[in-house]
Order: structure tokens, then C-alpha cells, then sequence
């Protein structure tokens, strides 16, 4: 691995990715146009959002052709962020429990 | 190169004992430039500013107990008689891919040594970030002016929509306004020469930024617009 050099790789990786952005924000669109609703539009909404999230770094960010401690450097802390979300969704379904019972009347 | 040969001998051993080595050995840690690594660090930063004010919508929307306005209908557009939810924002999500793509290139012929091209496709992502801005820009002015939308309240439902809504997407828009700005000054660089001597890792690291630009975009789309 050369990459003092820089990152070079062939061309053609970058337009097939490209067009499989294409593809999945269509796809993510359709979701929306075809009003899909309840778990199945979540489970799709999160498939294409994490497919195109992973390309855009792992091939437009070089990330797939860098070295381990890079890799674990920026992977491991947005584990942190999980931690976040569940415990503000357990909160925000708290605030809008009690909210319901003492102003609903 | 920016890393001295004699210390990129070590960076060759991969996998979990090929890390082990490159922290415990006397030497520096990451085979990469100092620039495209802080570079690195700051997106990680960045990340963490974008999860938090992302993580506040959801507990935000989670919690309202007034009906959340339907972003489907709030960001439709009439274009030639045709009523189509959430147009705009799905034009504005392929005009960011494809300037991810260009620039993408860019950072490919920039290693080639082909300067004339490499100038001429960050001119382009610059231009394609530009008109995002304006498409952006174009948006707002609607919410604000014809729905009425502010960040303490609108005719719609949840009063937290509007806060939420300017605060995210505002936050992206001056991200990738500041991404117009530095990739027309490092284009211009680029071609008068400038890097000829230092190599062009600049184009590599301004690159991730707008790679990265595009990966929160992914993110709101999700969230915001789909949700």
C-alpha cells in the first residue's frame, strides 16, 4: 500500500458508486411518493440512508484503503451517539407521556 | 511526500498487529499527511455537532403533543401544472451527489498530476454547491414567506417544526457555503500551479470535507424529510 503517493484508483469506481447513489436516492424518494408507512417505511428509510452513508465513506472517502487505527480512530466514538439516541428517545417518550397526562384535560 | 521515508517503512504490516505496531512503535501513528489527518478529526468533531442537533429534533418530536406537520405536503412544489411531494428536496439531493461524485474525480486526476482537469471539476462541485445554496435559499424564502413557517410557531402543527427545521438545515446550508468558499480557493491554487512542489493531498483533504458535506445531507434527507 502507497499511500504517501496519495489515493489513486481507477475511475470507473467512482461513476458505478455515483450511479448507485443515484439509484438508492431514488429509491429513498419512492419511499415517500409510494407513501409507504409504520416499520416498513422505517426499515427502508434506514437500508438506503446506512448504504449510502457506508459508499459516500467508504469509496468517495477512501476509507475501505485506509489503515486499521484510522479506521477505529473514526468508527469507534459515534458509538457514543447510540448511547444518545436511546436514552433522549426514552426521555422525549417520558416528556410526552406526562405532557399528555397533565395538560390533556 | 509530506512523510519522510524512513518512517513510512513500518506501514506495511496489516490488520489488528499492523495497528498495534504503528501506536506503540516510535514513530508517528497515522500514515497519512498531518493535514488529511486533523482533517479527519475535525469531520469526527463535526459528526458529533450534527448527531446532537439531530438527536434534539428526535427528542423534540418525540415529545410534541400537537400533530407534526407533514414534510411530504410542507416541501411540495406545482411545477407545470403537477403536484409532487418533497420535489425540490430530492432535486437538491442529486445535485449534492453529483458534485460528490466530480469531486471525487477531481481528487483522482489531482494524483494523475492533471492539473487543467482537476481545477476544472472542483469548479464544477464549487458551482453544484453553489446551486444548492440557491435551491436552499429558495426553500427557506417559501416556508418563510407564502407557509408562514417561524422558528416559534406555524399554521401547520408542532411549533418545534420551524426551530428545528432552520436550525439543521441552516447549519448544513453554512457547512456547505463555507465548502464553495474552499473549494474555489484551492481550485484557483491549483490551477496557477501552486501545489506543484507540495503534492496534492489539499484536493484529497478538501475533498473529504465535501464527501462529508454530502453524508450529513444523507442524514437529514433521512430524518427530516422522510420521517
Amino acid at each position: 500500500m502507497s499511500e504517501a503517493a496519495g489515493q489513486q484508483h481507477p475511475i470507473g469506481i467512482y461513476l458505478k458508486i455515483w450511479i448507485l447513489l443515484f439509484v438508492l436516492s431514488t429509491l429513498s424518494y419512492l419511499v415517500d411518493w409510494f407513501q409507504f408507512e409504520g416499520f416498513v417505511r422505517w426499515t427502508l428509510i434506514l437500508i438506503f440512508m446506512f448504504l449510502k452513508a457506508g459508499f459516500i465513506v467508504a469509496i468517495f472517502m477512501h476509507l475501505t484503503w485506509e489503515r486499521l487505527s484510522l479506521k477505529y480512530v473514526l468508527l469507534l466514538p459515534p458509538l457514543a451517539i447510540v448511547v444518545l439516541i436511546a436514552l433522549m428517545a426514552i426521555e422525549g417518550d417520558y416528556t410526552n407521556l406526562t405532557r399528555h397526562l397533565f395538560f390533556d384535560r | 511526500m509530506s512523510v519522510d521515508t524512513d518512517k513510512t517503512t513500518t506501514f506495511t504490516e496489516p490488520g489488528i498487529s499492523g495497528m498495534v505496531s504503528d501506536w506503540s512503535s516510535d514513530k508517528q501513528a497515522f500514515d497519512m499527511p498531518w493535514g488529511k489527518l486533523m482533517m479527519w478529526i475535525f469531520l469526527l468533531s463535526d459528526t458529533f455537532i450534527f448527531s446532537i442537533f439531530l438527536t434534539g429534533y428526535m427528542n423534540v418530536r418525540m415529545s410534541a403533543t400537537d400533530q407534526w406537520p407533514n414534510s411530504s405536503e410542507v416541501f411540495a412544489l406545482t411545477l407545470f401544472g403537477v403536484h409532487l411531494p418533497l420535489i425540490l428536496i430530492a432535486i437538491m439531493t442529486f445535485v449534492l451527489i453529483t458534485s460528490s461524485g466530480t469531486m471525487a474525480m477531481a481528487v483522482n486526476y489531482a494524483y494523475r498530476g492533471d492539473r487543467r482537469k482537476t481545477a476544472i471539476l472542483m469548479a464544477i462541485t464549487a458551482l453544484l454547491g453553489a446551486s444548492f445554496v440557491g435551491m436552499q435559499a429558495f426553500e427557506w424564502t417559501k416556508l418563510i414567506v407564502e407557509e408562514g413557517i417561524r422558528p416559534w410557531g406555524n399554521p401547520m402543527g408542532a411549533a418545534q417544526f420551524g426551530s428545528t427545521f432552520f436550525m439543521i438545515t441552516g447549519f448544513h446550508g453554512m457547512h456547505v457555503t463555507a465548502g464553495v468558499i474552499y473549494l474555489a480557493i484551492v481550485a484557483r491554487k491549483v490551477g496557477r500551479g501552486d501545489y506543484e512542489k507540495k503534492g496534492y493531498a489539499i484536493v484529497e483533504i478538501a475533498g473529504l470535507y465535501w464527501h462529508f458535506v454530502d453524508l450529513v445531507w444523507v442524514f437529514i434527507f433521512a430524518f427530516f424529510y422522510l420521517w
